[in-house]
Parts: C-alpha cells; sequence; structure tokens
C-alpha cells in the first residue's frame, strides 16, 4: 500500500477531532485542556507540510514553522495564566474554573 | 525593494519599536512608577500614528508580495482601532490607579495588542492573518488576567485563553484546508483558484472553519460562551478594550476574509454569516434581559451588536461592508461612552457592577444620568440618536441584498433588545433608591461620557463625514 496525501489528512482530521473532543469532554485538568490545544495544533502541522509536499510549494512548511513558534508562546502564556489562576484557586480541575457560570 | 515594503509598514514598525522601548525603559528605571506617564503617553503615540494613518495614506500599496495591504479599508479600521485603543487607555487609567493595576506593562500589552490588530486588518495571506490575530490574542489573554491576585480575573483569562486558543486552532484547520485546495495562502491566489465561483469541498470545509474562528473572535453566538465571562472577570478598564478595539479589527479581518479571499463565493459564505448575524442578534437581545450585572449585560449587548455588524456583512455588497464599518465606529463611540460610567460606578470607595445599584440616580446626578440615558437609548436604537443611524444602515444594505427577512429578524431582535437598556433609564429615573452610587467621577471618563453623549446627538447632521469615508474603505475592498 502507497501512503498517499489522503492518509495523512485521515491522520491530522483524527488528531484535530480528538483534540476538540479533549477540551469539551474533559472533566478532569486544565493541563489536559492545554495538551489538546497542542494536539490540535500539530494536527494543522501535519496537514500543512503534507499538502506543502503535495503540491511541491514551501508556502505550507513556512507556515508550520510559524505555527510551531506561535504554540510555544501560547503554551507558556496559558502555563503563566494557568498558575496564577492556580495561587488564587488552590486547584487547577476543570469543574473548579466555575466562579463565574457562563 | 525591502525598503519599499518596509516603508508601508512605517506605522506598525513605529509602534513595535515604541513597545519594545517603553519596555526596556520602564524596566531599567523605576519600573511602575513611571507607569502613569507610560499610560498617558502610549495613548498620545497611538493618536499620533492614527494621524499618520489617516493623513498620508493615500491609494492601495501592497508590500512582500501580497501579504501586507494598505488600502482606504484597512486605514478607516486602523484609524478607529488606534483611537478607540487611545481612549480606552485614557479613561481607564484613573480606574487601574485607584485598584492599583497601573502597571509598566498594560499600556505596553495594549500596544502590542493594537499592532497586531493593525496586521489582522492589512493582512493580505493566511500567515499573515494568523501572526496579526495571534499577536493580539496573547496580548489580550495577559491583559484579562491582569488582576493577577483576583479569582475572577484570572479566571476570565484562563476562559478567554483556552476558548481563544480552540478557535485560533478551528482557524487554523480551516486555513489549511484552503492552502491545500486553493494551492496558496495569498488571499489574491485564493481568489483566482475560485473564479468562476466553482468551489471545491475541501476549500469550502476550509471557509466553514476560517468563518467559525472569526466568529469566536468577534464573538458571534454560538461561538460567544467566552464573552460574558470574561467581560465580567477582567478589570472593567480592560473590559472597555475588549469591548472596542478588538471587535472592530476581529470584524474587519472578517470582512477582509470574505471579500477578499472568497469575493467569488459570496453565495456559500453569505449564508453562514446571515445565520451568525440572526443567531447572535436574538440570543444578545434575549439572554441580556436576566442579567443583574451591568458588565454581563454589555457582553451580551455586544453580542446583539455585533449580530447587527454581521448583517450588514451578511448582504455580501459594497453597500454592506460600509453600513458595518459605519456601524462598528458608532458602536465603539458608545461603548466609550457606556464604559466611561460603568469604571466610575463606586458605592463607599468600592467598585461596584451591579445594575440595581443604578436606582434613583438621577435624582443625585441629573447631568450623568442623561448622558447615560442618551446612551443607552443609541444602544438601543431609538430613532433620533445615532445609535439608530447605524441600524438603519445595515437594515438597508440587508433589504437592498433581497435579504427582507434578515431585516425583519434585526427589527424584531432590536424591539426585543430594547428592554434592557430602557430597564437601566428606567431604574435611573422611576428605581427606588437602596444601594445609591456615591462615587465621583475624574476628569477624564467624565468627559469620555459627555463626549459620547454629544456624539450621539451632534453626529445626526451628518456622522462627522465618516459615510464618506466608509464608502470608499468599502468600495477598495468589494469591487
Amino acid at each position: 500500500m502507497t501512503i498517499g496525501l489522503e492518509h495523512y489528512l485521515t491522520v491530522a482530521a483524527v488528531l484535530f477531532v480528538i483534540g476538540i473532543f479533549g477540551i469539551f469532554l474533559n472533566r478532569k485538568n486544565v493541563i489536559v485542556i492545554l495538551m489538546s490545544i497542542e494536539l490540535m495544533l500539530l494536527a494543522v502541522n501535519i496537514n500543512l507540510v503534507a499538502f506543502s509536499y503535495y503540491l511541491g510549494d514551501l508556502t505550507g512548511q513556512v507556515f508550520t514553522m510559524f505555527i510551531l513558534t506561535v504554540a510555544a508562546a501560547e503554551a507558556a502564556i496559558g502555563l503563566a495564566i494557568l498558575v496564577c489562576f492556580f495561587r488564587n484557586r488552590g486547584t487547577i480541575a476543570v469543574e473548579d474554573v466555575n466562579v463565574m457560570k457562563g | 525593494m525591502i525598503a519599499a515594503d518596509l516603508a508601508i509598514m512605517i506605522p506598525e514598525i513605529i509602534l513595535a519599536i515604541f513597545a519594545m522601548a517603553g519596555l526596556l525603559m520602564a524596566v531599567y528605571t523605576t519600573k511602575d512608577g513611571m507607569a502613569p506617564a507610560l499610560t498617558f503617553g502610549t495613548a498620545i503615540v497611538l493618536v499620533i500614528v492614527a494621524f499618520y494613518i489617516g493623513v498620508t495614506g493615500e491609494g492601495t500599496r501592497i508590500a512582500f508580495d501580497g501579504m501586507f495591504v494598505d488600502d482606504a479599508f484597512a486605514r478607516f479600521a486602523k484609524v478607529t482601532i488606534l483611537l478607540s485603543a487611545a481612549a480606552v487607555l485614557v479613561v481607564g487609567q484613573d480606574y487601574m490607579q485607584k485598584n492599583n493595576l497601573l502597571r509598566f506593562e498594560y499600556p505596553m500589552l495594549v500596544v502590542l495588542a493594537v499592532i497586531g490588530m493593525m496586521v489582522m486588518v492589512s493582512a493580505g495571506d493566511l500567515i499573515a492573518l494568523y501572526m496579526g490575530l495571534e499577536l493580539q490574542s496573547l496580548a489580550l489573554y495577559v491583559v484579562a488576567a491582569l488582576r493577577r491576585d483576583s479569582v475572577k480575573s484570572t479566571e476570565a483569562g484562563l476562559k478567554y485563553f483556552v476558548l481563544g486558543a480552540l478557535s485560533s486552532g478551528l482557524l487554523l484547520y480551516g486555513a489549511s484546508l484552503v492552502y491545500g485546495f486553493a494551492g496558496t495562502t495569498g488571499f489574491a491566489g485564493i481568489i483566482d483558484a475560485t473564479a468562476g465561483g466553482d468551489v471545491s469541498i475541501g476549500l469550502l470545509l476550509g471557509l466553514v472553519f476560517v468563518t467559525a474562528g472569526l466568529a469566536f473572535k468577534v464573538s458571534a453566538a454560538p461561538f460567544h460562551m467566552w464573552t460574558p465571562d470574561v467581560y465580567e472577570g477582567a478589570p472593567t478598564a480592560i473590559t472597555a478594550l475588549f469591548a472596542t478595539a478588538p471587535k472592530v479589527a476581529a470584524m474587519a479581518l472578517f470582512a477582509r476574509v470574505v471579500h477578499d479571499a472568497f469575493g467569488n463565493a459570496v453565495g456559500d459564505w453569505q449564508q453562514i454569516v446571515a445565520f451568525l448575524a440572526v443567531f447572535s442578534m436574538f440570543l444578545g437581545s434575549i439572554a441580556a434581559i436576566g442579567q443583574t450585572d451591568i458588565k454581563r449585560l454589555m457582553a451580551y449587548s455586544s453580542i446583539a451588536h455585533m449580530g447587527f455588524a454581521l448583517m450588514g456583512l451578511a448582504s455580501g455588497t459594497a453597500q454592506g461592508v460600509e453600513a458595518m464599518l459605519i456601524y462598528m465606529a458608532i458602536y465603539v463611540t458608545m461603548n466609550i461612552g457606556a464604559f466611561a460610567f460603568i469604571m466610575t460606578m463606586e458605592k463607599d470607595g468600592r467598585h461596584i457592577t451591579t445594575i440595581s445599584s443604578l436606582a434613583s440616580f438621577s435624582s443625585r446626578q441629573p447631568a450623568k444620568a442623561m448622558a447615560l440615558l442618551l446612551l443607552m437609548f443609541s444602544l438601543a436604537g431609538v430613532p433620533p440618536l445615532l445609535g439608530f443611524f447605524g441600524k438603519y444602515a445595515v437594515l438597508w444594505a440587508a433589504i437592498e441584498a433581497d435579504m427582507i427577512w434578515l431585516a425583519v429578524a434585526g427589527v424584531i431582535a432590536s424591539v426585543i433588545g430594547a428592554y434592557y437598556y430602557l430597564r437601566i433609564v428606567y431604574l435611573m429615573y422611576f428605581g427606588e433608591d437602596r444601594e445609591g452610587l456615591d462615587g465621583r467621577m475624574t476628569l477624564a471618563p467624565f468627559v469620555a461620557l459627555m463626549a459620547a453623549a454629544i456624539i450621539m446627538l451632534a453626529g445626526i447632521v451628518n456622522l462627522f463625514g465618516i459615510e464618506g469615508l466608509a464608502e470608499a474603505a468599502a468600495q477598495t475592498l468589494v469591487n
């Protein structure tokens, strides 16, 4: 079997959906949400690199580099906010992020 | 070559250098001691850059092979963003000082967010779009959690971060599909790939994901969940920022993407945007009725207003974009005035935001109550005031585009929405006095409140000429 574009796209789509479900179904821990976000972004990267290879065009890989950089910054800021939250609330369980109902 | 490209980006480069210089200077000198001066100085710099863009900009200039576009549309949005951010900085300064939040990072983060917004509205490529959006979002996540010792503020920051990151993920997934099926990330290339109106299913899927991501950023229903909590939890001066500049930027970006990149697929995105518009208008209007906190109320109010602005966009014409720009400019003015008041709501030296504290406010502060009445009537869209003309413009655009059902839905939603604005006015004038406000307004919020109220009255003469500017801006975007 040759591995074609569709296979990469399928893997990326599955990872992306796992990421989304990880955010919405996870009732345990905010860290897991951060991991899910990372998973979503990496799924996008697989998509972009696969497209880039099959199109014979480098733009997609350049885009991937930008996304990796931004994902790192995003994780740093997310963890920093999470640390502040933990100091105030004493917990990072998802069900305790509920001072405001919305 | 590169010099010519950089020359087009001068306003963004100036602001970026200013932000970095400001941070370094504050770190090496007195740190928070210079925060008040830095905040004020930042506001001045933002206003100067706004004037520079407004006065010197002409024509359409493209930099970095189409990555960055400087046209009348971008300039209109940029001037609105810069002026509203400057106004929020000046108006919010006393609030921040009083609550011990005036750190030097605050104005610098606002500048960074503003640079992100300017890149967003000038984006001519999916990569530029993403970088601008993230610069804006990352800076805003941090300012939402600026009150580090408060559970509410950090929770607001956390919720904003998680849902904002989710929306970025959706947008990126859409961008990757668009890239794959159009073969390019440039808007000019995408519009060529859809020439003739035949849009492949992959591109369509990408368009849907990108639209969903953008709808998160403009807080259009059903992607609005973060808005009320973030508005309530963030310090009020920062809520004022959230309600103004980022909304303009996200809405302008929305218009840029659907027209510049998907201008050949109007029929495809029109339905999505119309659905978002109707859902936002009704949800914003109905859910606001039960609110007891004025910041949450303003959050639902902003969701409803975004619905109206999206209605202009949904008509898919230059007239619709013009109406949307006018609507956003008016919306920002109203919100700066309203938040200038909300920031100074105090009782016994403590900041309170319950709506019931406004009871019989008019008997104690008739002038301020009158100004707030004008703003509330204008937000509701009562005829002689400016807010009505914004609604009129978008409704007319929808009718001209043969979307009469959309216009009818808009009118019904605005009638429902009028209830909660009028309830505030009722409370101020006829409510029973229980926990009256006793705070004093400092100069900047007072001036902002009064100026916004006067603009609502005086603007009806000719809308201060923004109509012509908005029309020119819309013409450059939709051809």
